[in-house]
């Protein structure tokens, strides 16, 4: 009978099951004040029950230490909660390094994501079991939300910028995909299936199909396309900095202000890119906002982010 | 205000003083809302000036600083007029009160009437979001802004816009107060006893005053000159 | 009481009678005759949300959409919260009993200002009248919420008038607020200190605060995104460089305070009942009263939590999560205080405190399950759910409309001069109790489960406790309709009500039922301390 009337949905990640204790904890101190208050007041409605209309109670005109025992034991209680529920929200921000990327781009009323190997997938997503995948979410209309209950986890896909996100599943299965967010007409329809295979499977699965283009060469195409490379040049002789190294570093702009060069940098430096100018260079790059999609603006950025320093690593791109 | 005519008090206040005290308190709590209500705007000045500063810049400098200073100037000797309306009105001195409104409702219209200055001037310059708003080729150079930065600067003018339109609104809206106002001090309805609308329209165009002493900075001189 | 009640006689002039025809209610200043005039008014939109809600239950009965488009289905949710939200739940305690009782409860002969409480009561109509507007033109599908840039660029349905309606309706609960802080503050009796205020009005008091504080925000907000609709501006839209989550921050700087603008009121009316039918002073009056405030000063630094997945930083988030938990304190203080009163009292079970107990039950898990949504880590998996829709009811409905509905019924024979059936009265509250837990408890589970809120079809696994839900739902409806039949009956038929009829303490109690046009012969002056049960009750001032 429980299949068809569940309580819990599937755990099927490695948060799933800490998310669910703090569930309980909160479903028990739920239950023990509200059964408790319910208990009281219950009894007192009977035992004090009206029993002539000239009753006269004497008065009771409070008591401090009631007062303070029913503020203080709360507050060590929602203390508890505080601390237990921001320990688990951090490491649901924290992706692990050796995560797999995932691109996600919702679109009314689609989720489009692809993989660092090039597949492109709709409304479905196929991942391994037992390896981190992390998300970069965002949006070509309104905001969305990425949301895999089995997994216990959502992030808001916001046009605009990047958010990040990620889960590491634990059993092979086919899971619920929804939106979260409010998006118009076909908001219930914008629906899909995250496909958790085992390894192998999943490797399998990646070989099939036609031979993918891979986001960074996808990105190198569109780089050498809109003629990037006549000022990125690689020698540092061109009219814009060098690109080798600069993501993740920090950039020293011309206002005297120092950035880091994530993604949601390099992203406003492709399509706006008089905002951040780094320091050096003049104002000349044009604008490519409205001429290369959220897709290409995330293949260029993980082709930038494929280009590694003079020393291999990134890191010294700053100026 | 009927009663007003034959005794200031009203039926529901015990005396003249707690009638008084209900709308200065009022007044206050008026104007608290005020705050509030420009505050939003004032948000979302702050969070979109410090993600685009160089925009801001750029479009406050397409302002003309001298006009925005001619009307901060003629504001603040409005609110002269106005305190010295309600001092006269205090006195008991009808026509001097009457006088001095004239005076406040004719700075007023003058810092209104450069406000359509300023206004006609961007819809020549095409520089009005949504309803006359150039193409990027004519904009751009005017504001010597380029690319998407054209587009930002519909933010900065939006704000403009929005910020100087609601004051400007709060300004129509005190206008024919004053004139009311005005006609009542001539006609002789206030005594040293009763004098609280003029005294509380006073608060109210006081700080009408203040908004704009923000708005002018805030505006018109980012950035050096 | 009965036989005494058949040889009572309604007085002779009372603010009724005073006057008749249309003008004489049209342009009445008289605070009562304007609390009327809201109560037929939020009457109409009750009952238009609640339609909306019955077609919400209704296409929720099956899985795949098959009662309306999907168009429509946005439609009806949106509705349903503008309507009960801004034109019902906002105004309902303040404007009615609010506006009838605090004059009568601090001895005044009326609101401060007088015609502004009018003047409110007009831009109310007029916001409705808009919002009615958008409706003929087929309504809109923005939700309530107004996210953008759904709201101010891709939807393409009545949302203008509907945020012009809604903006204009924000500065009639800006004036009422407004007008309760300066009469509060300057028309008290002599001798009613602060501390011999009924916590009714203390609640109302914290409730003005956040009306003043509050609702301009939500007002220019509302305001900017029709500018965006309309002339193009550029405020939230990513490609001119707007920010589509500022336009959140500012929503949620007012409408999260506005969930305390529904309840405070409420627990104003829950003190009031509690201590009246335990007959004894409410148990720890001080922290009540202070902890009213507590919820109005609090509740304006926590909007942020509905902002935990949009990708706010981590620490803005725990920064918003631990003034999250605050709020809660303030509430626990109260729902033990209440709880506290009823020990050594005499309890009556009359329908007032039936919708009292009630309240309290159904606000403590309301208010339990909110720290769900404050938990950081709780958060992500829960929000956006039936999870959320569960918690809200359960404070809004379960909370603000239980109260309501309790104050209404223990100050109707004041209101009316005539009593309801006792035995009608308590069939519905119980209906009430039971059909609203059906209806919303089962939403906790499929919010848990997954079910996102906003979902017109949704997976076959989450029917059963969907159709638990809507058979929950038409035993509320007949909950609510009940008291609309029987209290309307009790107007014409119901047995003449005494000045004092539950025995209680209180300025309002001691002028005739219904009350003269002018409240009190004079000024009265107030001589006891505050709930003041132990003591004989005082008699009737004479008129």
């Amino acid at each position: 009978m429980w299949s068809g009337f569940p309580l819990f949905p599937e755990e099927a990640s490695t948060l799933a099951a800490k998310v669910d204790m703090l569930y309980l904890f909160l479903v028990g101190v739920t239950l023990l004040f509200s059964l408790g208050i319910a208990a009281v007041l219950i009894a007192f409605a009977i035992k004090y029950r009206r029993r002539s209309e000239a009753d006269r109670p004497a008065e009771i005109h409070g008591s401090l230490l009631l007062e303070l025992a029913w503020s203080v034991v709360p507050f060590f209680i929602v203390v508890a909660m505080f601390v237990w529920g921001a320990t688990l929200f951090f490491s649901m921000n924290r992706p692990p390094d050796n995560a797999i990327d995932i691109q996600v781009v919702g679109k009314r009323w689609m989720w489009k994501l692809q993989h660092m190997t090039g597949q492109r997938e709709i409304n479905e997503l196929h991942v391994p079991a037992g390896r981190p995948v992390r998300l970069t979410l965002t949006s070509e209309d309104v905001i969305h939300s990425f949301f895999v209950p089995a997994f216990r986890m959502k992030k808001d896909a916001v046009p605009g910028r990047y958010n990040v996100a990620w889960f590491e599943a634990t059993r092979p299965g086919r899971y619920h995909l929804f939106c979260a967010e409010y998006c118009g007409t076909q908001h219930s329809r914008m629906i899909g299936w995250i496909v958790v295979m085992e390894p192998a499977d999943f490797q399998t699965w990646l070989q099939g199909g036609p031979a993918p283009t891979s986001p960074v060469e996808a990105g190198q195409k569109l780089f050498s396309e809109l003629n990037c490379a006549t000022c990125h040049r690689p020698d540092s002789q061109g009219r814009g900095p060098v690109l080798d190294g600069v993501a993740g570093s920090t950039v020293r702009l011309a206002n005297g202000e120092t950035v880091t060069a994530d993604e949601g940098y390099l992203r406003e430096s492709i399509l706006v890119p008089a905002a951040k100018v780094t320091d050096g260079y003049q104002p000349i790059m044009p604008t490519y906002q409205g001429q290369v999609s959220e897709e290409a603006v995330l293949q260029l950025i993980a082709y930038i982010q494929s280009l590694k320093g003079p020393g291999g690593a990134a890191g010294a791109g700053s100026k | 205000m009927s009663e007003a005519h034959s005794t200031p008090l009203q039926h529901h206040f015990t005396s003249l003083e707690q009638q008084k005290d209900a709308a200065t308190l009022g007044m206050w709590a008026f104007l608290v809302q005020e705050v509030l209500f420009f505050g939003g705007m004032f948000t979302a000045y702050t969070v979109y000036r410090n993600q685009h500063y160089s925009v801001f810049e750029a479009c406050s400098h397409h302002l003309d600083w001298k006009l925005g200073a001619f009307n901060t100037a003629v504001l603040i000797g409005s609110s002269l007029t106005m305190a010295l309306a309600v001092h006269a009105a205090a006195l008991g001195k009808g026509r001097a009160a009457a006088l001095w409104l004239a005076a406040t409702i004719g700075l007023g219209s003058i810092f209104l009437g450069v406000k359509v200055v300023e206004y006609h001037e961007k819809w020549e310059h095409q520089l009005i979001p949504g309803l006359r708003w150039g193409p990027a080729e004519e904009v751009g150079p005017a504001l010597h802004l380029s690319g998407a930065d054209v587009d930002r600067a519909q933010l900065y003018f939006s704000l403009y816009f929005g910020m100087t339109g609601l004051h400007a609104l709060h300004m129509i809206i005190g206008i024919p107060i004053l004139a009311w106002l005005a006609w009542r001090a001539w006609a002789g309805h206030f005594t040293t006893e009763y004098s609280t609308p003029v005294e509380m329209t006073g608060l109210y165009w006081h700080f009408v005053d203040i908004v704009w002493i923000f708005l002018f900075p805030l505006l018109y001189l980012i950035g050096h000159h | 009481m009965s036989a005494a009640s058949e040889t009572r006689q309604l007085p002779r002039e009372h603010y009724l009678n005073a006057e008749y025809g249309w003008r004489s209610w049209l342009f009445t200043i008289d605070h009562k005759r304007i609390a009327i005039l809201y109560l037929a008014s939020i009457t109409v939109a009750f009952f238009i949300g609640g339609a909306y809600a019955t077609a919400i239950r209704l296409e929720l009965v099956t899985p795949p959409g098959d009662l309306v488009l999907s168009e429509s289905y946005n439609k009806l949710f949106t509705m349903h919260g503008i309507y009960m939200i801004f034109f019902f739940l906002i105004p309902s305690i303040p404007a009615t009993l609010g506006n009838f009782l605090i004059p009568l409860m601090i001895g005044a002969k009326d609101l401060a200002f007088p015609r502004i409480n009018l003047l409110s009561w007009y831009l109310y109509v007029i916001g409705l009248l808009f919002v009615l507007y958008s409706t003929a033109h087929g309504g809109l599908d923005t939700g309530w919420t107004f996210y953008t840039p759904y709201s101010t660029q891709f939807s393409h349905t009545a949302v203008n008038s509907a945020a012009v309606g809604i903006f204009i309706a924000g500065f009639s609960s800006i004036l009422t607020g407004l007008n309760f802080i300066v009469t509060i503050h300057k028309m008290r009796a002599p001798g009613l200190t602060w501390f011999r205020l009924p916590l009714f009005v203390w609640a109302h008091y914290a409730t003005s605060i956040i009306q003043i504080l509050g609702t301009p925000v939500v007002a220019v907000t509302i305001l900017l995104v029709a500018l965006e609709r309309i002339f193009h501006f550029g405020f939230f839209d990513p490609n001119r460089g707007g920010d589509p989550i500022l336009f959140q921050h500012l929503f949620w700087f007012y409408s999260h305070p506005a969930v305390y603008i529904m309840i405070l009121p409420s627990m104003g009316v829950v003190s009031e009942l509690v201590t009246c039918f335990s007959r004894k002073k409410v148990f720890g009056y001080n922290f009540i009263a202070a902890s009213s405030l507590a919820i109005a000063v609090i509740g304006f630094l926590v909007w942020g939590h509905h902002m935990f997945i949009t990708g706010q930083s981590v620490y803005a988030g725990m920064v918003f999560s631990a003034l999250s938990f605050l709020v809660a304190i303030p509430s626990a203080i109260k729902v033990f205080n209440w709880t506290a009163t009823l020990y050594r009292g005499s309890v009556s079970w009359q329908t007032p405190m039936l919708y009292a107990f009630g309240f309290i039950g159904l606000f403590t898990i309301g208010g339990l399950t909110g720290l769900f949504l404050a938990t950081l880590g709780m958060d992500v998996h829960v929000t956006d759910t039936y999870f959320v829709v569960a918690h809200f009811h359960y404070i809004m409905v379960g909370g603000a409309i239980m109260g309501y509905l309790g104050g209404l019924h223990y100050w109707w024979p004041k209101i009316t001069g005539r009593l309801y059936q006792e035995w009608w009265a308590r069939v519905s509250a119980v209906l009430i109790f039971a059909g609203f837990n059906l209806t919303f408890l089962p939403q906790f589970v499929l919010g848990y489960l997954g079910m996102p809120r906003r979902y017109h079809y949704y997976p076959d696994e989450f029917q059963v406790l969907n159709v638990m839900s809507s058979a929950g739902a038409s035993i509320l409806a007949i909950g609510y309709v009940l008291p609309m039949i029987y209290l309307a009956w009790s107007m014409r038929y119901g047995a003449i009500a005494s000045s004092n009829p539950f025995d209680a303490t209180g300025l309002e109690w001691r002028t005739p039922s219904p009350p003269p046009t002018h409240n009190f012969p004079g000024t009265p002056v107030v001589e006891e301390e505050v709930y003041d049960y132990a003591s004989p009750r005082k008699e009737a001032l004479l008129v």
